[in-house]
């Protein structure tokens, strides 16, 4: 892939802080789209509000960087309007599961034929790190400061359970399965999430133990359990090591979809 | 035929091919023959989850360039606020319809009133300035949504058609044209920057998936679409420059009747009330008694008082407490009178023959 056939090269560098994972998660998605052959003139970006969602700024397609939450709401009407253009989304935990909750099940139900990126760093990095859907119970964050007690959204389970086609979790350690899952996604009709777990070591990490990027990024990958070997572990009734998350592609189905053109 | 219906006939005659609501009274008919014509046109209707995705979808489809509408009603009209502001901030054209009810909160919903009419100009956050239309009959539904796709495309701004749940639910006869003028939106020249002002302050369009490749932020933007939040010049330059395109042009956009200009006591309406303002002088007609009907009423045609040089008064019937008297006194030295009617019917003549003469 050239580079600059798909940044704003004018744009960068990026508001990111030193250490996060969200540049990964960009060049995944852009090396898929490209591995893909997309032209950049029949591909449009939409985000919400947050970290993730400043993503599309950098991207040289068309691109929508709306109101927080409402993403898949307009990404909706452009895809339904000219369903010959591809439609990806970049999102957060916050963006879309909180705010943006009722349009993301809505979204999945209608199958929209989108996918969707999910940059889930457990936290609002770009207000300065208050606790979000994801946040894990007893995590620090500066609404919740003596630790969360709040339960915790499974986004992907989330998106199975209310209908889109294809669901796949991956984490910025996993470049390669994630780059695969993304690519996968933007195949497959109907909707598709891409979960990413992803570090943010200046909101999150620091108040957390997980201030130093390498370690987030080895924790990433020794916490990740693939999820046939989880389900492998259950079936035989054995132990789940404690802390682990699951993996892997939790769904790929042909439902019926919306805004695919006929 | 129904006011809601007519208008919803005048948004497929503007070319409208994009629709997406979700239902709430009194405005519901408007999505229901939506669903019914839309697709039978190659174009899409949509039932959304709420009516914030509601107004986002017509966005969203506004940027492929589509003629792109909703329908609601006070509490939906106030879910949309946010998003309202984003087509003002991104200068998107959209038609938002609000067959206004009785209202705060979810008040009556099969009542009517007028109760929108500065929430429609001021409700998002910010300054910015739109276009608003108030029909007064089921023929004006039909025209002044036609209207209002023009002068959206035209001026790249949220315009609003704020008729009511008199108008929406009355019926008359309906005489559709053989055709109507359809504005196009303007593109933009290939090499101008996106957010460049063309003619009229007014950047040419870059719709998606033309090549473009633009940027659209609700962020304080320059000309690149680029975010600029940080910086003040820029943040005044585009702000001052979203309100002049509208105000500028209040003369273009202006659409009034004036009846006995000559006249000292003059009624002054917009939508349903108007229907009693024609009673009235249908009644009396040995007296002088002038009359402005305002089918614009944002921006705020101010010059049309001055068509009213003998006016010693000018009476105000509003069904809420006088949100657009309150606008009329901005511009005059001439008393204005509101004339008030809440709780969902319509002013009587003898109520409005009464405010005449308690004028006196």
């Amino acid at each position: 892939m050239s580079f600059r056939d798909w940044y704003r090269i004018d744009r960068l560098p990026t508001i990111y802080c030193v250490g996060c994972g969200n540049g990964t998660v960009i060049n995944c998605t852009l090396h898929a789209v490209d591995t893909l052959g997309w032209k950049w003139e029949e591909t449009v970006f939409v985000s919400g509000i947050g970290c993730s969602s400043r993503a599309p700024g950098y991207i040289r397609t068309d691109s929508l960087h709306t109101t927080h939450g409402r993403a898949l709401a307009f990404a909706t009407g452009i895809k339904l309007a000219r369903p010959d253009l591809h439609v990806a989304v970049f999102t957060g935990d916050g963006d879309l599961a909180a705010i943006g909750g009722n349009h993301f099940i809505h979204a999945c139900r209608r199958n929209v034929d989108m996918t969707v990126i999910c940059m889930n760093n457990w936290i609002y990095g770009m207000t300065g790190g208050q606790g979000s859907p994801t946040t894990p119970r007893g995590a620090i964050t500066t609404t919740t400061p003596y630790g969360s007690g709040e339960g915790v959204f499974d986004l992907s389970a989330l998106a199975v359970a209310a209908g889109a086609n294809h669901v796949a979790r991956w984490t910025s350690y996993h470049v390669k399965e994630l780059t695969r899952a993304i690519q996968t996604g933007l195949e497959t009709p109907g909707f598709s999430l891409i979960e990413v777990l992803t570090q943010c070591p200046t909101a999150y990490g620091r108040r957390n133990k997980l201030r130093d990027v390498a370690e987030t990024v080895e924790y990433l990958k020794t916490h990740a359990i693939l999820l046939q070997k989880y389900n492998r572990l259950v079936g035989e009734g054995k132990p789940v090591p404690e802390d682990m998350f699951t993996v892997g592609e939790f769904v790929r189905r042909n439902r019926p979809v919306m805004g695919v053109p006929p | 035929m129904q006011g809601n219906t007519a208008c919803a006939e005048g948004a497929l005659a503007a070319g409208c091919r994009f629709f997406a609501g979700y239902p709430i009274t009194p405005s519901t008919e408007v999505a229901e023959h939506m669903a019914l014509k839309l697709p039978k046109t190659k174009g899409v209707f949509i039932q959304m989850e709420d009516e914030l995705a509601s107004i986002a979808a017509v966005i969203g489809a506004s940027w492929t360039g589509a003629r792109a509408m909703t329908a609601t009603s006070g509490p939906g009209f106030s879910l949309m606020m946010e998003n309202i502001g984003y087509a003002a901030m991104t200068e998107t054209p959209c038609v938002i319809v609000d067959i206004q009810r009785g209202g705060p909160s979810t008040g009556q919903p099969t009542l009517g009133a007028q109760g929108d009419m500065l929430q429609c100009r001021f409700g998002s956050h910010g300054d910015y300035s739109i276009i608003a239309l108030s029909p007064a009959s089921v023929q004006e539904m039909f025209e002044l949504t036609v209207k209002a796709f023009n002068l959206s495309e035209r001026y790249r701004v949220p315009t609003f058609l704020m008729a009511d749940e008199i108008i929406g639910h009355m019926r008359e006869r309906l005489t559709i044209p053989d055709s109507v003028e359809v504005v196009p939106r303007k593109k933009l020249d290939p090499g101008t920057l996106p957010f460049k002002p063309g003619e009229g302050d007014i950047p040419g369009f870059p719709a998606f998936g033309e090549g473009y490749g633009v940027h659209v932020t609700g962020l304080t933007h320059d000309e690149r679409g680029y975010p600029a939040a940080t910086n003040p010049r820029a943040h005044e330059k585009l702000v001052m420059r979203l309100v002049r395109k509208v105000e500028s042009a209040r003369r273009e956009i202006a659409d009034y009747r004036v009846t006995n200009p000559d006249a000292e006591k003059v009624f002054i309406s917009y939508g349903a009330p108007t229907r009693t303002v024609y009673q009235v002088l249908h009644d009396r007609p040995k007296e002088e008694i002038g009359h402005l009907q305002l089918r614009v009423v944002w921006p705020f045609p101010e010059f049309a008082l001055s068509e009213f040089p003998d006016a010693k008064s000018f009476l105000v019937p509003e069904m809420n407490l006088g949100q657009m008297a309150r606008e009329m006194e901005r511009h005059t030295d001439v008393p204005v009178i509101p004339v008030p009617k809440l709780g969902g019917e319509l002013h009587t003549p003898d109520e409005l023959a009464k405010a005449l003469e308690g004028s006196r």
